[in-house]
């Protein structure tokens, strides 16, 4: 176990943003491993640099300084294009706002990262069934994201997430936009997944969320300042109500 | 992303706003359904005009009566009938360019069959009219040297009015017919040439003017109304003119400095003249059209340009699932071609339908040319790739972190 590479590998990394010649750093100095099966936590209040350490680990952005390597690789060095193909098929995003394209059903929405890992069609809809099912979403399969609340709505973005078989979720305040019993559910779910060998990232601001996670990297000014692993595991039950 | 899928994408965006799609692609509509309409009307009066010169026959030329001084006042051209049939003689035997020739004297009259009659041009010829104008017997002969000699009294249908005289299965050869109360024996009907052209009785030249038309004043013996005569080859047409405008002059005594008595035209090439004032109205018409076009791609840039705004957290969405910087620019630039295409498609049709519209309506022949069809989708599809590449390329330079961030 021991001697098999991390999944991600944070080393120094930094982001500064220039606007206005005005340079503003977003995170300094982050070091950090996540290993393959994690649940973990990133906590911070806003502005802590959660965001910007979130788009790098999902290669939207890159760090400016130090490195970040996905399973050995230093992202850096691949090119826009084998960045985007690795999104689809290696980052389930998650996000506050669900994100689902408001003219397409729920099947439809799941099954859009498939578009761009050349799956073809008969196939994809077929992958998007099983991966609404496994969230519990089959039946809402062909309702749009209007005719449905924000807690399905989350399950169905969680389903996209899931659908190529990620490395990893990468969850943006993912109960952000909830009330605290449909939130829960949504974190028995992220839970499950883990329970399963998912490794799951979920970046918060919500102690309670934290909680629930075997680990928390706390974030402030866009430095690490803490690294806790609690253990054991809390157990299942006490997620949600 | 395939292609394909960038259509399927486009197809689906495209129908959830049908009526914006369809303004959208009315300018490409109007500019490629002027194009294929002012095609097929160009082309069929080409066609037309084409048949008309093959009616008249190849490399022909025709001589007709010119202005006639009579004690000082110049006469209408034609008044007086100037050309004899030994001009014509003279033209076939002085001039080794030309092949055949003959001269005709023309009127009109009743033409009688048991219970049918039909009024036609009665015209007096020889059977070199018929060499000159290659025009073949679709049954029966020509006239027979001493049927010319002796004013036979026979006759050569065209094949208008052989229809009207005969019923379907009746043949017309050797039958009797009347004109003017004169009974004719029908020796010969002619092939179908051009509406315009089959509505006439050939008779002998003299019998025509023996018996129909000899008695007007101004006819004498031996002269004709027009004198037709087949060049042997196309680069010989003006010489031969040249050469028999100088010997009708010689023949005719007109002083130097006096305008002719006659004038030789060229049907063949006045009519190619009317092709080319033909061709420069279309291409006129399609550059019109084409402005059209160039503004309807320009509309449809217009609307792509918005909603490439309004979809901003599409994009951003489409880029964090995987999309790459080309398939945004392939999804977008498929919707700008769907339009085009949609666009050029409808408009075929819609010309195609006008262009029928017009044919049946104002009578005009319209001909509908596949490469007219294809030009015009050639056409839109650029329209759609040059007009479509701008705001698709904006898409993709979207960064998805700022596209994720839009409301």
């Amino acid at each position: 176990m021991t001697a098999t590479l991390p999944l991600i590998s944070l080393r120094s990394v930094g982001r500064t943003y220039r606007t206005d010649g005005i340079a503003v750093t977003a995170v300094r100095n982050v070091t950090f491993d996540v290993d393959q099966g994690e649940i973990l936590a990133v906590m911070g209040p806003s502005g802590s640099g959660k965001s910007t350490l979130m788009n790098m680990i999902g290669l939207l952005d890159l760090p400016s300084e130090g490195a970040i390597y996905l399973e050995g690789t230093n992202v850096a060095d691949l090119s826009e294009d084998r960045r985007s193909t690795l999104r689809a098929r290696s980052i389930g995003f998650v996000f506050q706002s669900y994100n689902l394209l408001a003219r397409h059903n729920a099947i439809e929405n799941v099954a859009l990262p498939l578009v761009y890992c050349g799956v073809g069609h008969k196939e994809r809809l077929g992958r998007a069934e099983q991966s609404l099912e496994a969230v519990g979403m089959l039946h809402r399969a062909h309702h749009f994201p209007r005719q449905l609340s924000g807690g399905e709505q989350q399950r169905v973005a969680i389903a996209r997430a899931l659908i190529a078989s990620p490395l990893i979720i990468l969850a943006d305040e993912p109960t952000g936009a909830l009330d605290s019993r449909t939130g829960a559910e949504i974190l028995a779910l992220f839970a499950a997944l883990n329970q399963r060998g998912q490794t799951v990232v979920m970046i918060t601001h919500d102690p309670r969320i934290a909680m629930q996670c075997r680990r928390t990297i706390r974030l402030h000014d866009g430095e690490l300042v803490s690294d806790e692993t609690i253990a054991p595991l809390l157990p299942r039950r006490s997620i949600g109500s | 992303m395939t292609m394909l899928q960038g259509f399927r994408i486009a197809l689906h965006a495209l129908r959830l706003n049908p009526l914006r799609s369809f303004l959208t692609m009315l300018g490409i509509v109007i500019g490629v359904a002027s194009i294929v309409t002012v095609f097929a009307i160009g082309a069929g009066a080409q066609l037309r005009l084409q048949e008309q010169i093959r009616s008249i026959g190849a490399n022909v030329l025709m001589i007709m009566p010119g202005a006639v001084y009579q004690g000082g006042v110049r006469l209408k051209d034609g008044s007086k009938l100037t050309m004899t049939e030994s001009d014509v003689q003279a033209i076939l035997e002085q001039i080794p360019e030309i092949q055949a020739a003959a001269g005709s004297i023309a009127g009109t009259a009743q033409v009688i069959h048991e219970g049918k009659n039909w009024n036609t041009t009665i015209n007096g010829t020889t059977t070199g009219h018929f060499m000159v104008r290659d025009w073949q017997l679709s049954s029966g002969r020509y006239f027979s040297n001493a049927e010319e000699a002796a004013a036979g009294k026979v006759v050569i249908l065209g094949s208008t009015v052989a229809r009207e005289l005969f019923a379907p299965g009746d043949d017309p050869i050797g039958a009797q017919i009347r004109i003017m109360k004169v009974p004719l024996e029908v020796v010969g009907v002619l092939d179908r040439k051009d509406p315009a052209q089959d509505d006439v009785a050939f008779v002998p030249l003299t019998t025509a003017k023996l018996r129909f038309l000899g008695s007007a004043s101004n006819i004498n013996r031996d002269s004709v109304a027009y004198i037709i005569a087949k060049v042997a080859a196309d680069g010989q047409m003006a010489g031969a003119r040249s050469e028999i405008e100088s010997l009708l002059r010689q023949r005719h005594r007109v002083p130097a400095g006096q305008d002719d008595d006659f004038k030789v035209q060229d049907p063949a090439a006045a009519m190619e003249a009317q092709q080319g004032a033909i061709r420069t109205v279309a291409l006129l018409l399609v550059a019109i059209a084409s402005v059209s076009l160039l503004v309807g791609g320009i509309s449809i840039m217009n609307v792509m340009i918005v909603s490439v705004t309004e979809r901003t957290r599409e994009i951003g969405i489409r880029r964090a699932l995987g999309g790459r910087m080309r398939d945004i620019r392939l999804q977008f630039l498929c919707e700008a071609l769907v339009l085009c295409l949609l666009g050029g498609a409808i408009g075929v049709l819609s010309g195609v339908t006008l262009s029928m519209t017009v044919a049946r309506m104002a009578g005009w022949i319209t001909s509908i040319d596949s490469e007219a069809i294809a030009l015009a989708l050639a056409f839109s599809i650029a329209t759609g790739l040059i007009f479509g590449f701008y705001p698709a390329h904006k898409a993709s330079k979207l960064s998805p972190i700022e596209a994720l961030k839009t409301e």
